[in-house]
Protein backbone atom coordinates (compact mmCIF):
# COMPACT_ATOMS: atom_id res chain seq x y z
CA UNK A 1 0.00 0.00 0.00
CA UNK A 2 1.45 3.10 -1.11
CA UNK A 3 1.92 5.91 1.72
CA UNK A 4 3.58 8.86 3.28
CA UNK A 5 3.74 12.20 1.15
CA UNK A 6 7.18 12.54 -0.30
CA UNK A 7 9.31 15.62 -1.58
CA UNK A 8 11.49 16.48 -3.98
CA UNK A 9 13.94 19.29 -2.20
CA UNK A 10 15.87 21.71 -4.25
CA UNK A 11 19.15 23.30 -3.48
CA UNK A 12 21.36 25.61 -4.83
CA UNK A 13 25.42 25.55 -3.46
CA UNK A 14 24.44 24.42 -0.24
CA UNK A 15 21.22 26.38 0.32
CA UNK A 16 17.89 25.12 -0.23
CA UNK A 17 15.65 27.35 -2.20
CA UNK A 18 12.81 28.37 -1.23
CA UNK A 19 10.03 26.14 -3.10
CA UNK A 20 11.53 23.39 -1.10
CA UNK A 21 10.06 24.96 1.98
CA UNK A 22 7.14 25.53 0.37
CA UNK A 23 6.99 22.10 -0.73
CA UNK A 24 7.83 20.80 2.70
CA UNK A 25 5.03 22.97 4.41
CA UNK A 26 2.29 22.00 1.76
CA UNK A 27 3.45 17.98 2.40
CA UNK A 28 3.02 18.51 5.97
CA UNK A 29 -0.75 19.48 5.71
CA UNK A 30 -1.27 16.80 3.16
CA UNK A 31 0.44 14.40 5.61
CA UNK A 32 -1.31 15.75 8.94
CA UNK A 33 -5.17 15.36 7.14
CA UNK A 34 -3.47 11.38 5.77
CA UNK A 35 -2.08 10.54 9.14
CA UNK A 36 1.20 10.12 7.30
CA UNK A 37 4.69 11.54 7.25
CA UNK A 38 6.37 13.56 5.14
CA UNK A 39 9.82 11.93 3.64
CA UNK A 40 12.30 14.56 1.64
CA UNK A 41 15.05 13.62 -0.87
CA UNK A 42 17.70 15.68 -0.79
CA UNK A 43 20.56 15.37 -3.94
CA UNK A 44 23.79 17.28 -3.79
CA UNK A 45 27.49 17.35 -3.24
CA UNK A 46 28.82 18.56 0.12
CA UNK A 47 24.94 19.35 1.24
CA UNK A 48 24.41 16.76 4.16
CA UNK A 49 24.68 19.84 6.93
CA UNK A 50 21.31 20.96 5.53
CA UNK A 51 19.03 18.29 6.01
CA UNK A 52 18.12 19.30 9.07
CA UNK A 53 16.96 22.56 8.93
CA UNK A 54 13.52 20.68 6.71
CA UNK A 55 12.54 19.46 10.36
CA UNK A 56 11.52 23.34 11.12
CA UNK A 57 8.70 23.08 8.17
CA UNK A 58 7.19 19.54 9.11
CA UNK A 59 9.61 16.82 7.42
CA UNK A 60 9.54 13.47 9.35
CA UNK A 61 12.34 12.30 7.30
CA UNK A 62 14.99 13.01 5.02
CA UNK A 63 16.88 10.78 2.70
CA UNK A 64 20.07 12.18 1.81
CA UNK A 65 22.73 11.25 -0.88
CA UNK A 66 25.85 13.32 -0.76
CA UNK A 67 28.00 12.85 -4.08
CA UNK A 68 29.67 14.11 -6.29
CA UNK A 69 27.33 12.58 -9.18
CA UNK A 70 24.84 14.80 -7.75
CA UNK A 71 27.15 18.23 -7.69
CA UNK A 72 24.90 20.04 -10.23
CA UNK A 73 21.65 19.01 -11.36
CA UNK A 74 21.15 16.06 -14.10
CA UNK A 75 17.82 14.57 -15.35
CA UNK A 76 19.86 10.79 -14.69
CA UNK A 77 21.32 10.78 -11.65
CA UNK A 78 18.75 12.68 -10.22
CA UNK A 79 15.74 10.17 -11.85
CA UNK A 80 17.80 7.08 -10.72
CA UNK A 81 18.14 8.43 -7.07
CA UNK A 82 14.43 8.99 -6.56
CA UNK A 83 12.92 5.64 -8.63
CA UNK A 84 15.49 4.20 -6.44
CA UNK A 85 13.65 5.52 -3.13
CA UNK A 86 10.29 4.80 -4.82
CA UNK A 87 10.72 1.53 -5.60
CA UNK A 88 11.66 0.33 -1.95
CA UNK A 89 9.15 2.77 -0.49
CA UNK A 90 6.26 3.32 -2.55
CA UNK A 91 5.28 6.75 -2.09
CA UNK A 92 1.75 7.89 -1.85
CA UNK A 93 2.24 11.23 -3.13
CA UNK A 94 5.46 12.73 -4.79
CA UNK A 95 5.72 16.87 -5.05
CA UNK A 96 8.07 18.58 -6.66
CA UNK A 97 8.44 22.27 -7.73
CA UNK A 98 7.55 23.54 -10.91
CA UNK A 99 10.93 25.33 -11.28
CA UNK A 100 13.26 24.38 -14.47
CA UNK A 101 14.81 21.48 -12.45
CA UNK A 102 11.15 20.52 -10.98
CA UNK A 103 9.46 20.86 -14.54
CA UNK A 104 12.64 18.55 -16.35
CA UNK A 105 13.01 16.04 -13.31
CA UNK A 106 9.27 15.43 -12.70
CA UNK A 107 7.84 15.03 -16.53
CA UNK A 108 10.94 12.40 -17.32
CA UNK A 109 9.77 10.49 -13.65
CA UNK A 110 6.41 10.43 -15.08
CA UNK A 111 7.62 8.22 -18.00
CA UNK A 112 10.03 6.08 -15.72
CA UNK A 113 7.69 5.72 -13.00
CA UNK A 114 4.48 5.23 -15.73
CA UNK A 115 2.27 7.33 -13.41
CA UNK A 116 0.83 10.94 -13.99
CA UNK A 117 1.11 14.13 -12.84
CA UNK A 118 -0.51 17.46 -12.01
CA UNK A 119 1.90 20.22 -13.57
CA UNK A 120 2.33 23.99 -11.84
CA UNK A 121 -0.69 23.34 -9.37
CA UNK A 122 -1.80 26.22 -7.36
CA UNK A 123 -3.87 24.21 -5.01
CA UNK A 124 -3.78 21.05 -3.66
CA UNK A 125 -6.01 19.04 -1.54
CA UNK A 126 -7.24 15.02 -0.19
CA UNK A 127 -10.27 14.13 -1.14
CA UNK A 128 -10.83 10.39 0.01
CA UNK A 129 -7.92 9.82 0.81
CA UNK A 130 -6.59 10.68 -2.59
CA UNK A 131 -4.83 13.95 -4.19
CA UNK A 132 -6.92 16.42 -5.80
CA UNK A 133 -4.72 19.22 -7.55
CA UNK A 134 -5.85 22.58 -9.03
CA UNK A 135 -3.77 23.76 -11.49
CA UNK A 136 -4.49 26.83 -14.02
CA UNK A 137 -4.60 25.11 -17.98
CA UNK A 138 -5.06 27.59 -21.14
CA UNK A 139 -2.77 29.70 -19.38
CA UNK A 140 -4.63 30.59 -16.38
CA UNK A 141 -7.80 31.19 -18.56
CA UNK A 142 -8.94 28.64 -17.00
CA UNK A 143 -8.83 25.71 -14.12
CA UNK A 144 -8.36 21.97 -13.68
CA UNK A 145 -9.17 19.71 -11.31
CA UNK A 146 -6.92 16.89 -11.64
CA UNK A 147 -6.67 13.09 -9.82
CA UNK A 148 -4.02 10.90 -10.20
CA UNK A 149 -5.26 7.00 -10.82
CA UNK A 150 -1.71 5.27 -9.93
CA UNK A 151 0.94 5.59 -7.19
CA UNK A 152 2.95 7.67 -6.51
CA UNK A 153 0.32 10.24 -7.45
CA UNK A 154 2.44 13.67 -8.58
CA UNK A 155 1.91 17.10 -8.28
CA UNK A 156 4.76 19.60 -9.18
CA UNK A 157 3.67 23.36 -7.40
CA UNK A 158 3.44 26.40 -8.75
CA UNK A 159 6.33 28.81 -6.86
CA UNK A 160 5.67 31.36 -4.43
CA UNK A 161 1.76 30.21 -4.35
CA UNK A 162 1.84 27.55 -1.65
CA UNK A 163 2.79 29.47 1.75
CA UNK A 164 5.72 28.33 4.14
CA UNK A 165 4.76 27.35 7.27
CA UNK A 166 6.79 26.43 10.22
CA UNK A 167 6.45 23.46 11.83
CA UNK A 168 8.69 22.46 14.09
CA UNK A 169 10.31 18.73 14.49
CA UNK A 170 13.44 16.50 14.52
CA UNK A 171 13.83 15.25 11.11
CA UNK A 172 15.53 11.64 11.27
CA UNK A 173 18.31 11.69 8.35
CA UNK A 174 18.50 8.38 6.70
CA UNK A 175 21.56 8.64 4.09
CA UNK A 176 21.53 6.49 1.15
CA UNK A 177 23.52 5.61 -2.06
CA UNK A 178 21.93 4.85 -5.22
CA UNK A 179 24.64 3.61 -6.60
CA UNK A 180 24.73 5.46 -9.79
CA UNK A 181 27.69 5.60 -12.38
CA UNK A 182 28.88 8.15 -14.20
CA UNK A 183 27.90 6.23 -17.33
CA UNK A 184 24.52 6.24 -16.70
CA UNK A 185 23.99 9.87 -17.19
CA UNK A 186 23.40 10.98 -20.81
CA UNK A 187 23.80 14.38 -20.39
CA UNK A 188 26.28 16.40 -19.08
CA UNK A 189 26.44 20.39 -17.87
CA UNK A 190 29.50 22.07 -20.03
CA UNK A 191 28.83 25.37 -18.29
CA UNK A 192 26.90 27.49 -16.18
CA UNK A 193 26.51 31.16 -17.14
CA UNK A 194 24.88 33.50 -14.83
CA UNK A 195 22.14 35.83 -16.27
CA UNK A 196 20.67 37.69 -13.74
CA UNK A 197 23.35 40.10 -12.20
CA UNK A 198 22.00 38.73 -8.41
CA UNK A 199 18.75 39.90 -9.36
CA UNK A 200 15.46 37.33 -8.38
CA UNK A 201 14.44 35.17 -11.65
CA UNK A 202 11.52 36.44 -12.71
CA UNK A 203 9.78 33.43 -11.81
CA UNK A 204 10.72 33.80 -7.94
CA UNK A 205 11.04 37.29 -7.30
CA UNK A 206 8.71 38.77 -4.87
CA UNK A 207 7.82 41.83 -6.94
CA UNK A 208 7.66 42.25 -10.51
CA UNK A 209 7.72 45.69 -12.85
CA UNK A 210 6.77 45.10 -16.15
CA UNK A 211 6.85 47.25 -19.14
CA UNK A 212 4.56 46.86 -22.45
CA UNK A 213 4.13 48.93 -25.63
CA UNK A 214 3.50 52.27 -23.54
CA UNK A 215 6.84 52.25 -22.61
CA UNK A 216 7.32 53.56 -26.18
CA UNK A 217 11.14 52.25 -26.92
CA UNK A 218 13.91 50.42 -24.78
CA UNK A 219 15.33 53.16 -23.57
CA UNK A 220 12.50 53.93 -21.37
CA UNK A 221 12.89 50.90 -19.70
CA UNK A 222 15.68 53.17 -17.26
CA UNK A 223 12.19 54.21 -15.81
CA UNK A 224 11.15 51.01 -13.85
CA UNK A 225 14.71 49.97 -13.59
CA UNK A 226 15.18 52.53 -10.52
CA UNK A 227 11.65 51.69 -9.32
CA UNK A 228 12.82 48.26 -9.79
CA UNK A 229 15.92 48.75 -7.98
CA UNK A 230 14.44 50.72 -4.81
CA UNK A 231 12.17 47.83 -3.95
CA UNK A 232 14.09 44.64 -5.11
CA UNK A 233 12.15 43.81 -7.80
CA UNK A 234 12.80 42.46 -11.69
CA UNK A 235 11.59 43.64 -14.39
CA UNK A 236 9.50 42.09 -16.71
CA UNK A 237 7.81 42.82 -20.04
CA UNK A 238 5.32 42.15 -22.42
CA UNK A 239 4.66 40.33 -25.59
CA UNK A 240 4.38 43.16 -27.40
CA UNK A 241 7.58 44.93 -26.10
CA UNK A 242 9.79 41.68 -26.46
CA UNK A 243 8.66 41.26 -30.18
CA UNK A 244 9.36 44.88 -30.54
CA UNK A 245 13.06 43.79 -29.53
CA UNK A 246 12.90 46.06 -26.37
CA UNK A 247 13.53 43.52 -23.78
CA UNK A 248 15.06 40.09 -23.97
CA UNK A 249 12.81 36.84 -24.40
CA UNK A 250 13.80 35.81 -21.37
CA UNK A 251 11.87 39.15 -19.88
CA UNK A 252 8.74 38.13 -21.11
CA UNK A 253 5.53 37.45 -19.31
CA UNK A 254 2.64 35.70 -20.68
CA UNK A 255 1.39 32.51 -21.81
CA UNK A 256 4.03 32.12 -24.62
CA UNK A 257 6.73 33.61 -21.88
CA UNK A 258 7.13 33.18 -18.20
CA UNK A 259 4.48 32.64 -15.72
CA UNK A 260 4.82 34.51 -12.86
CA UNK A 261 3.62 34.85 -8.97
CA UNK A 262 4.96 37.74 -7.24
CA UNK A 263 3.65 39.70 -4.20
CA UNK A 264 2.93 42.68 -5.74
CA UNK A 265 3.11 43.04 -9.71
CA UNK A 266 3.58 46.48 -11.51
CA UNK A 267 2.39 46.55 -14.83
CA UNK A 268 2.91 49.80 -16.61
CA UNK A 269 1.91 50.85 -20.21
CA UNK A 270 0.60 47.16 -20.71
CA UNK A 271 -2.48 46.81 -22.23
CA UNK A 272 -3.46 43.67 -20.67
CA UNK A 273 -4.08 41.51 -23.44
CA UNK A 274 -5.23 37.61 -22.63
CA UNK A 275 -1.89 36.56 -23.57
CA UNK A 276 -0.19 38.57 -20.62
CA UNK A 277 -3.27 38.07 -18.13
CA UNK A 278 -2.84 34.77 -18.47
CA UNK A 279 0.70 34.53 -17.31
CA UNK A 280 0.48 37.03 -14.11
CA UNK A 281 -2.99 36.66 -12.77
CA UNK A 282 -2.16 34.76 -9.93
CA UNK A 283 0.18 37.71 -8.47
CA UNK A 284 -1.12 38.42 -5.28
CA UNK A 285 -1.18 41.88 -5.48
CA UNK A 286 -1.71 43.77 -9.33
CA UNK A 287 -1.10 47.33 -9.61
CA UNK A 288 -2.00 48.35 -13.14
CA UNK A 289 -0.84 52.25 -14.66
CA UNK A 290 -1.80 53.35 -18.01
CA UNK A 291 -3.33 56.19 -19.85
CA UNK A 292 -5.90 54.28 -21.20
CA UNK A 293 -9.01 54.23 -18.94
CA UNK A 294 -10.50 51.01 -20.67
CA UNK A 295 -7.49 49.33 -20.86
CA UNK A 296 -8.11 45.94 -20.32
CA UNK A 297 -5.06 45.82 -17.26
CA UNK A 298 -8.00 47.18 -14.95
CA UNK A 299 -9.54 44.52 -14.83
CA UNK A 300 -7.21 42.44 -13.16
CA UNK A 301 -5.65 45.30 -11.07
CA UNK A 302 -6.35 45.86 -7.61
CA UNK A 303 -4.91 49.25 -7.74
CA UNK A 304 -5.26 51.53 -10.96
CA UNK A 305 -3.69 54.48 -12.09
CA UNK A 306 -4.95 56.51 -15.00
CA UNK A 307 -2.06 58.26 -15.77
CA UNK A 308 1.02 58.72 -18.15
CA UNK A 309 3.53 56.38 -16.85
CA UNK A 310 6.11 58.68 -17.64
CA UNK A 311 4.93 61.43 -15.19
CA UNK A 312 3.41 58.74 -12.51
CA UNK A 313 6.17 56.50 -12.17
CA UNK A 314 8.88 58.71 -11.31
CA UNK A 315 6.92 60.36 -8.70
CA UNK A 316 6.22 56.72 -7.39
CA UNK A 317 9.70 56.17 -7.10
CA UNK A 318 10.01 59.32 -5.45
CA UNK A 319 7.61 58.46 -3.00
CA UNK A 320 9.01 54.78 -2.25
CA UNK A 321 12.39 56.53 -2.28
CA UNK A 322 11.30 58.55 1.19
CA UNK A 323 9.21 55.69 2.82
CA UNK A 324 12.68 53.52 2.65
CA UNK A 325 15.23 56.58 3.83
CA UNK B 1 19.91 13.13 -41.11
CA UNK B 2 15.83 11.65 -39.56
CA UNK B 3 14.36 14.65 -37.97
CA UNK B 4 10.96 14.29 -36.18
CA UNK B 5 8.94 17.26 -34.93
CA UNK B 6 5.62 16.41 -32.40
CA UNK B 7 2.96 18.83 -32.95
CA UNK B 8 -0.08 19.53 -31.09
CA UNK B 9 -2.95 21.57 -32.60
CA UNK B 10 -4.60 24.21 -29.70
CA UNK B 11 -6.66 27.31 -29.72
CA UNK B 12 -4.67 30.56 -30.95
CA UNK B 13 -3.43 33.03 -27.73
CA UNK B 14 -6.25 35.17 -28.22
CA UNK B 15 -8.74 32.79 -28.08
CA UNK B 16 -11.24 33.35 -24.83
CA UNK B 17 -11.62 30.40 -23.31
CA UNK B 18 -15.18 29.50 -21.94
CA UNK B 19 -15.86 26.53 -19.65
CA UNK B 20 -19.14 24.31 -20.41
CA UNK B 21 -21.63 24.80 -18.11
CA UNK B 22 -21.01 20.97 -16.64
CA UNK B 23 -17.50 21.78 -16.32
CA UNK B 24 -16.78 18.84 -18.53
CA UNK B 25 -14.44 20.50 -20.62
CA UNK B 26 -14.21 24.30 -22.85
CA UNK B 27 -16.48 25.08 -25.58
CA UNK B 28 -14.96 25.03 -28.44
CA UNK B 29 -17.61 27.21 -30.53
CA UNK B 30 -15.66 29.76 -32.63
CA UNK B 31 -12.29 28.86 -31.44
CA UNK B 32 -9.48 29.40 -34.37
CA UNK B 33 -7.10 26.56 -33.80
CA UNK B 34 -3.15 26.27 -34.74
CA UNK B 35 -0.07 24.89 -34.42
CA UNK B 36 1.08 25.31 -30.93
CA UNK B 37 3.77 28.13 -31.01
CA UNK B 38 6.54 25.94 -28.84
CA UNK B 39 5.88 23.73 -31.50
CA UNK B 40 6.08 26.05 -34.69
CA UNK B 41 10.16 26.00 -32.82
CA UNK B 42 10.70 22.94 -33.40
CA UNK B 43 9.25 22.34 -36.70
CA UNK B 44 11.13 25.04 -37.79
CA UNK B 45 14.65 23.85 -35.54
CA UNK B 46 14.00 20.67 -37.66
CA UNK B 47 13.58 22.47 -40.89
CA UNK B 48 17.05 23.86 -40.18
CA UNK B 49 18.85 21.13 -39.43
CA UNK B 50 17.33 19.01 -41.85
CA UNK B 51 18.96 22.18 -44.48
CA UNK B 52 22.35 21.58 -42.44
CA UNK B 53 22.63 18.18 -43.13
CA UNK B 54 20.13 16.53 -45.29
CA UNK B 55 17.49 14.46 -44.79
CA UNK B 56 13.55 14.51 -44.47
CA UNK B 57 11.53 16.08 -41.33
CA UNK B 58 8.75 13.48 -40.22
CA UNK B 59 5.63 14.99 -38.14
CA UNK B 60 3.95 13.41 -35.89
CA UNK B 61 0.77 14.77 -34.08
CA UNK B 62 -1.77 13.48 -31.82
CA UNK B 63 -4.98 14.72 -32.29
CA UNK B 64 -8.87 14.65 -33.73
CA UNK B 65 -10.04 15.71 -37.13
CA UNK B 66 -9.16 18.85 -37.12
CA UNK B 67 -5.27 18.71 -36.47
CA UNK B 68 -4.85 18.08 -40.23
CA UNK B 69 -4.25 21.53 -40.12
CA UNK B 70 -1.77 22.10 -37.99
CA UNK B 71 -0.15 19.13 -39.73
CA UNK B 72 -0.65 20.76 -43.24
CA UNK B 73 0.52 23.47 -41.54
CA UNK B 74 3.87 22.45 -40.92
CA UNK B 75 4.27 20.12 -44.02
CA UNK B 76 3.94 23.60 -46.27
CA UNK B 77 6.95 24.69 -44.00
CA UNK B 78 8.62 22.51 -45.48
CA UNK B 79 8.61 18.84 -43.65
CA UNK B 80 8.04 16.32 -45.88
CA UNK B 81 5.58 13.58 -44.12
CA UNK B 82 3.47 13.15 -41.24
CA UNK B 83 1.29 10.63 -39.01
CA UNK B 84 -1.62 11.84 -37.69
CA UNK B 85 -2.54 9.44 -34.67
CA UNK B 86 -6.67 9.88 -34.39
CA UNK B 87 -8.56 7.59 -32.35
CA UNK B 88 -11.87 8.76 -30.08
CA UNK B 89 -10.27 6.66 -27.51
CA UNK B 90 -7.18 8.70 -26.96
CA UNK B 91 -10.61 11.52 -25.57
CA UNK B 92 -9.12 12.82 -22.42
CA UNK B 93 -5.37 11.10 -22.91
CA UNK B 94 -2.98 12.73 -20.60
CA UNK B 95 0.76 13.28 -20.98
CA UNK B 96 2.04 10.01 -20.50
CA UNK B 97 -1.12 8.69 -23.14
CA UNK B 98 0.08 11.18 -25.74
CA UNK B 99 3.87 10.38 -25.10
CA UNK B 100 2.94 6.46 -25.48
CA UNK B 101 0.94 7.14 -28.95
CA UNK B 102 3.79 9.56 -30.14
CA UNK B 103 6.25 6.78 -28.76
CA UNK B 104 4.10 4.03 -30.78
CA UNK B 105 4.59 5.81 -34.02
CA UNK B 106 8.45 6.81 -33.57
CA UNK B 107 9.33 3.85 -32.85
CA UNK B 108 8.89 2.79 -36.34
CA UNK B 109 10.36 5.00 -37.94
CA UNK B 110 14.12 6.10 -38.09
CA UNK B 111 15.19 9.38 -35.80
CA UNK B 112 18.30 11.17 -34.45
CA UNK B 113 16.40 13.94 -33.05
CA UNK B 114 13.11 13.91 -32.27
CA UNK B 115 11.65 18.19 -31.51
CA UNK B 116 8.70 18.65 -29.62
CA UNK B 117 6.97 22.33 -27.55
CA UNK B 118 8.52 22.84 -24.45
CA UNK B 119 5.17 22.80 -23.34
CA UNK B 120 1.61 23.07 -25.44
CA UNK B 121 -0.46 26.16 -24.12
CA UNK B 122 -3.86 24.27 -23.93
CA UNK B 123 -3.21 22.12 -21.02
CA UNK B 124 -0.02 23.55 -19.56
CA UNK B 125 1.65 20.10 -19.02
CA UNK B 126 5.05 20.58 -20.26
CA UNK B 127 5.19 16.66 -20.22
CA UNK B 128 5.16 15.06 -23.41
CA UNK B 129 8.31 15.53 -24.49
CA UNK B 130 10.42 14.32 -21.31
CA UNK B 131 8.07 11.78 -21.11
CA UNK B 132 9.01 10.75 -24.43
CA UNK B 133 12.67 10.70 -23.84
CA UNK B 134 11.99 8.53 -21.08
CA UNK B 135 9.81 5.92 -23.11
CA UNK B 136 11.97 5.54 -25.66
CA UNK B 137 15.71 5.61 -23.12
CA UNK B 138 17.47 8.41 -24.77
CA UNK B 139 18.51 11.47 -23.63
CA UNK B 140 16.26 14.82 -23.11
CA UNK B 141 17.06 18.12 -23.09
CA UNK B 142 14.03 20.08 -22.49
CA UNK B 143 13.26 24.26 -23.02
CA UNK B 144 15.94 24.78 -25.30
CA UNK B 145 17.06 28.69 -27.07
CA UNK B 146 20.16 26.86 -29.15
CA UNK B 147 21.08 23.75 -30.83
CA UNK B 148 24.44 22.84 -32.49
CA UNK B 149 24.81 19.12 -33.59
CA UNK B 150 28.03 17.98 -34.78
CA UNK B 151 28.13 14.84 -35.69
CA UNK B 152 26.61 12.60 -33.40
CA UNK B 153 27.06 15.22 -30.25
CA UNK B 154 24.61 17.84 -30.30
CA UNK B 155 24.64 20.87 -27.30
CA UNK B 156 21.97 22.78 -26.11
CA UNK B 157 21.58 26.05 -24.05
CA UNK B 158 18.82 26.25 -21.51
CA UNK B 159 17.86 29.13 -19.55
CA UNK B 160 17.12 28.34 -15.54
CA UNK B 161 16.59 30.22 -13.42
CA UNK B 162 18.99 33.21 -12.93
CA UNK B 163 21.23 31.28 -15.19
CA UNK B 164 22.06 29.51 -18.49
CA UNK B 165 23.33 25.95 -19.06
CA UNK B 166 25.24 24.59 -21.96
CA UNK B 167 24.70 21.02 -22.10
CA UNK B 168 26.18 18.31 -24.17
CA UNK B 169 24.43 15.15 -25.23
CA UNK B 170 24.38 12.59 -28.05
CA UNK B 171 22.10 11.14 -30.42
CA UNK B 172 19.40 10.26 -30.51
CA UNK B 173 17.73 12.36 -28.23
CA UNK B 174 14.57 14.82 -27.69
CA UNK B 175 15.18 18.51 -27.44
CA UNK B 176 11.93 20.68 -26.30
CA UNK B 177 11.97 23.62 -28.18
CA UNK B 178 11.53 27.33 -26.30
CA UNK B 179 11.24 31.00 -27.07
CA UNK B 180 14.05 32.03 -28.53
CA UNK B 181 15.18 29.28 -30.63
CA UNK B 182 14.52 30.42 -33.47
CA UNK B 183 11.91 32.74 -35.66
CA UNK B 184 9.37 29.69 -37.48
CA UNK B 185 9.26 30.43 -41.18
CA UNK B 186 5.76 31.39 -43.06
CA UNK B 187 4.39 28.45 -45.50
CA UNK B 188 5.29 29.94 -48.61
CA UNK B 189 1.98 29.29 -51.29
CA UNK B 190 3.81 26.57 -53.13
CA UNK B 191 4.55 25.27 -50.18
CA UNK B 192 1.01 25.16 -49.21
CA UNK B 193 0.11 23.81 -52.83
CA UNK B 194 2.98 21.12 -52.21
CA UNK B 195 1.96 19.91 -48.60
CA UNK B 196 -1.12 18.91 -50.28
CA UNK B 197 0.38 15.84 -52.09
CA UNK B 198 3.11 14.74 -48.69
CA UNK B 199 1.84 11.91 -47.43
CA UNK B 200 -0.34 11.65 -43.96
CA UNK B 201 -1.00 8.37 -42.17
CA UNK B 202 -3.57 8.48 -39.75
CA UNK B 203 -2.90 5.91 -37.27
CA UNK B 204 -5.75 4.71 -34.98
CA UNK B 205 -5.08 3.11 -31.40
CA UNK B 206 -5.13 -0.41 -32.60
CA UNK B 207 -2.80 0.50 -35.19
CA UNK B 208 -0.62 1.34 -33.51
CA UNK B 209 -1.13 -1.74 -30.67
CA UNK B 210 -1.85 1.07 -27.59
CA UNK B 211 -4.84 1.10 -25.32
CA UNK B 212 -6.22 4.24 -23.60
CA UNK B 213 -4.46 3.92 -20.20
CA UNK B 214 -4.04 7.59 -18.59
CA UNK B 215 -2.67 7.97 -15.32
CA UNK B 216 -4.12 12.20 -14.78
CA UNK B 217 -8.02 12.59 -15.39
CA UNK B 218 -9.46 16.04 -15.07
CA UNK B 219 -12.02 15.89 -12.84
CA UNK B 220 -13.89 18.93 -14.20
CA UNK B 221 -12.90 22.38 -15.48
CA UNK B 222 -13.23 25.85 -13.88
CA UNK B 223 -13.14 29.07 -14.74
CA UNK B 224 -10.45 31.53 -12.94
CA UNK B 225 -12.47 32.91 -9.43
CA UNK B 226 -12.87 36.48 -9.95
CA UNK B 227 -10.72 38.88 -8.16
CA UNK B 228 -12.10 41.06 -6.18
CA UNK B 229 -12.81 44.40 -8.12
CA UNK B 230 -10.02 46.70 -8.08
CA UNK B 231 -9.64 50.80 -7.37
CA UNK B 232 -9.04 53.23 -9.38
CA UNK B 233 -6.96 55.78 -7.84
CA UNK B 234 -8.14 59.09 -9.23
CA UNK B 235 -6.89 62.85 -9.27
CA UNK B 236 -5.10 64.59 -11.47
CA UNK B 237 -1.45 64.86 -9.64
CA UNK B 238 0.60 62.13 -10.00
CA UNK B 239 2.34 63.17 -6.99
CA UNK B 240 -0.72 62.81 -4.82
CA UNK B 241 -1.67 60.01 -6.62
CA UNK B 242 2.05 58.04 -5.90
CA UNK B 243 1.70 59.48 -2.16
CA UNK B 244 -1.73 57.71 -1.90
CA UNK B 245 -0.56 54.45 -4.00
CA UNK B 246 2.14 54.18 -1.79
CA UNK B 247 0.24 54.39 1.24
CA UNK B 248 -1.94 51.89 0.40
CA UNK B 249 0.44 49.30 -0.98
CA UNK B 250 1.88 49.83 2.48
CA UNK B 251 -1.04 49.61 5.05
CA UNK B 252 -3.73 47.38 3.22
CA UNK B 253 -1.91 45.65 -0.04
CA UNK B 254 0.93 45.19 2.74
CA UNK B 255 3.05 44.65 -0.11
CA UNK B 256 5.81 47.16 0.24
Amino acid sequence: MAKGVWIITEQRYGNFRKITFELASTARKLADELGEDVCAILLGSGIEGIAGELGKYGVDKVYVADQPIFESYTTDAHAAAIVHLVNEHSPSILLFGASSQGKDLSAHLVGRLETGMATDCTDVKIVDGRLRAIRPMYAGKCFGEVAINTFPQMASLRPNVFPVVESAREAVIVKFDPGISPDQLKTRILEVRKTTNGKADLTEAAIVVSGGRGMKGPENYAVLEELAQLLGATVGASRAAVDAGWRPEADQVGQTGKVVSPDLYIACGISGATQHLAGMGTSKCIVAINKDPDAQIFVAADYGIVDDLFKFVPELTKEIKALIS
Amino acid sequence: MNLVACIKQVPNTDTTIRVKPDGSGIDETGIEWVMNPYDEFGVEEALKTKEKFGGAVTIVSLGPARAINAIRTALAMGADRAFHINDIVFNGADAYMTAKALAAVIKTIPYDIIFCGQRAIDDDSGQVGAILAALLDIPQMTVATKVDVEGNTIKVVRPVEGAELLIESHLPCVVTAHKGLNVPRFASLPGIMKARNKPVEVKDAAALGVSMNAKAQIFRMMPPSARPPGRIISGDDPAAKAKELTKMLREEAKAI
